[in-house]
């Protein structure tokens, strides 16, 4: 199926948000994570599914500034 | 408040421009922000808002300046290394605008005094380079109800949003808490491009201003992130979070506290450039 991950239309094949995390090798831990502008909090990434068309973005951490 | 001819000359591009004018510029020269930390973000910032005319300018930080710094805080030169970096900074804006007023603050921001330094502040910009500084800034604006200019750099990257407390999302909104500690690395840590810092503190600095001049769109409700290898700007819609334990629903959080300051050690870089 294909879904939009933090803007790029890609083809894979995932149930859930975590799938997706593994597909991409992003450690769960060091990203927020959006679908179609909502925040997914970490304890249901493995719980909420993913459909086609569906927008997903990582946000990873930034904490610099000096 | 009237100006002097100086001072017409001296902002006359600004009073130039119909959505600023003279009315806009007194709007500025009344402003009063609140710079936390003056360092790789807070050096645009407060160089660009102290020439815009902004009357009063905050500081606060308390280190001083470590050679390392000048390759992108560019409120400070080679001969202030050893010096305060408020000190430095404030010596800086009153060469280039001394109509501007600077309170500086050689002091940490902590859980104790952080409301009482962002009081007089109508808005306040974040300049610091640690989570547990961001997220008590995020909510400190919060429970004093003052609009926040967030900034964050890393490597090539930066992000920057604007936050109106119980208006828009917040810090928490997106990031609950800050990572486990060890596992994000700090510019220290990781190295940061320095003009990365001039990008987003400009862009902080921007923000500021509107919000001042009450003109425009504001940088809330979103995020941009920049990434200066592809020279490319991400915008991420968001909103507010129901579940934020700050600003949600049913909040956790219901008074000033400081997250563990997180080791100074890198367990797994990488897998930040995904895209």
């Amino acid at each position: 199926m294909q879904i939009t991950i933090n803007g790029k239309p890609e083809e894979l094949q995932a149930d859930t948000i975590m799938d997706v995390l593994k597909h991409k090798d992003v450690d769960p831990h060091m990203v927020a994570v959006e679908l179609n502008t909502q925040i997914v909090e970490r304890h249901q990434l493995e719980t909420t599914n993913v459909r086609e068309g569906d927008k997903v973005e990582f946000l990873f951490y930034m904490g610099g500034g000096a | 408040m009237s100006f002097s001819e100086e001072q017409i000359n001296r902002y006359s591009r600004h009073i130039l421009l119909p959505e600023v004018g003279g009315k806009g510029q007194k709007k500025i020269a009344q402003a009063k922000v609140f710079v936390v930390g003056a360092g790789g973000l807070g050096s645009p910032v407060a160089l660009y808002l102290a020439a815009a005319g902004v009357g009063t300018i905050g500081l606060i930080d308390s280190d001083v300046v470590d050679r390392s710094n000048l390759q992108r805080q560019v409120l400070h030169h080679t001969p202030d290394v050893g010096r305060s970096k408020v000190q430095s900074a404030k010596d800086k804006i009153f060469l280039l605008n001394p109509d501007v007023t600077v309170e500086t603050y050689e002091d940490r921001f902590t859980a104790s005094n952080a409301m009482d330094y962002i009081a007089p502040y109508d808005v306040v910009i974040d300049g610091v380079d640690t989570f547990p500084a961001k997220f008590l800034i995020n909510d400190a604006c919060y429970f004093a109800g003052k609009p926040l200019i967030h900034g964050g750099i890393l490597r090539f990257e930066g992000r920057v949003f604007s936050i109106v407390p119980k208006q828009s999302a917040c810090y928490r909104c997106i990031f609950q808490h800050p990572p486990p500690p060890g596992l994000v690395p700090s510019c220290q840590e990781a190295g940061i491009i320095g003009v990365v810092a001039g990008i987003i503190g400009t862009i902080q600095a921007t923000e500021a201003l509107k919000l001042i001049l009450g003109i425009g769109d504001p940088l809330t409700d979103r995020i941009l992130d920049f990434d200066a290898r592809k020279t490319a700007f991400r915008e991420i819609k968001t909103k507010r979070n129901p579940r934020c334990p700050l600003c949600g629903d049913h909040p956790d959080i219901t008074e000033l506290f400081e997250h563990e300051q997180e080791a100074c050690q890198l367990q797994t870089p990488g897998a930040l450039g995904v895209s």
